[in-house]
């Protein structure tokens, strides 16, 4: 297996998705590869700053804007 | 959106008053759920008036379907779909901006299939708070330098945990076609973030 085809292949091993053959290549590869460690490793954090940067769990929800508040209830179609 | 904006037993009764149609009601979903809607709508557009706009669209989309809605799920899961939704439609409307292809953000590999740069560790802990600020401003600008149509898949699985078949309905796409633009967008950033986060980087 190459670098390239250990990118490729990434996503379907994180996600438990590559068959048991497969995986055993993949994780042959990363046993004798040092970059792809660091890949596969920078990639995750990837994932987890999107996540922790764009919604925090201790996210505290912004205050709803009064003039968006009104604009909302007075376009609501009265029944 | 993890957990509910009012404690269920409160969100249930809102919802029978909305149901009543009752003004009151009406006012005070907006109130106790619009501040988390205006969070997400944000994530997707930038500029303050289209977020305003889609969530002023989904909250109108709610309230025309509030009796569909079968209180199986959260009221706040129920919501943030629809606002996600309004997200997405509103992005169509807006004008293009040119964008960088993603093959650009992709990595490049050398002729014997190895990394030509090969990736360093990077250093994320133990950073001060100006420093996490900085952190936090440059993840955003990356994933808003994505192409919109990479950019909003990983929006929608990695940040507001969509799950494939979910985002691939929104998006109108096949589940493959979500699995392979998020793995390619998530590639992207990654290269994006890199020179900004490697171990021995300076900046």
């Amino acid at each position: 297996m190459k670098c390239r085809d250990f990118v490729e292949f990434l996503l379907e091993y994180l996600d438990g998705a590559l068959g048991e053959a497969e995986r055993r290549v993949f994780e042959g590869h990363v046993e004798q590869c040092p970059a792809c460690v660091t890949y596969l490793d920078t990639y995750r954090e990837t994932v987890r700053l999107g996540s922790r940067v764009c919604a925090p769990d201790d996210e505290v929800p912004p205050d709803v804007p009064e003039e968006l508040v009104r604009a909302i209830l007075s376009a609501r179609p009265k029944r | 959106m993890p957990a509910d904006a009012i404690p269920a037993p409160d969100a249930q009764l809102l919802l029978e008053r909305l149901r009543a149609g009752e003004e009151s009601a009406y006012e005070e979903l907006v109130r106790s759920y619009g501040g988390r809607l205006l969070a997400v709508a944000r994530r997707f557009l930038p500029v303050e008036e289209d977020a305003r706009d889609a969530v002023q669209d989904a909250f109108l989309s709610a309230f025309r379907s509030i009796d569909r809605f079968e209180g199986q799920a959260l009221l706040s899961t129920w919501l943030h779909r629809i606002v996600v939704n309004a997200s997405l439609m509103k992005l169509r409307t807006r004008r293009r901006r040119p964008e960088q292809s993603i093959e650009e953000l992709l990595p490049g590999y050398l002729e014997d299939g190895h990394l030509e740069r090969p990736a360093s560790p990077w250093r994320t802990e133990g950073m001060d708070p100006a420093e996490q600020s900085e952190l936090r401003a440059l993840v955003l600008d990356s994933i808003h330098s994505l192409p919109d149509a990479h950019r909003n898949v990983l929006l929608l699985r990695d940040i507001e945990d969509l799950d494939t078949e979910e985002a691939a309905e929104l998006l109108g796409i096949s589940p493959g076609a979500v699995k392979t633009r998020l793995h390619r967008a998530r590639q992207a950033l990654r290269e994006l973030l890199e020179p900004h986060l490697r171990e021995a980087s300076s900046s």
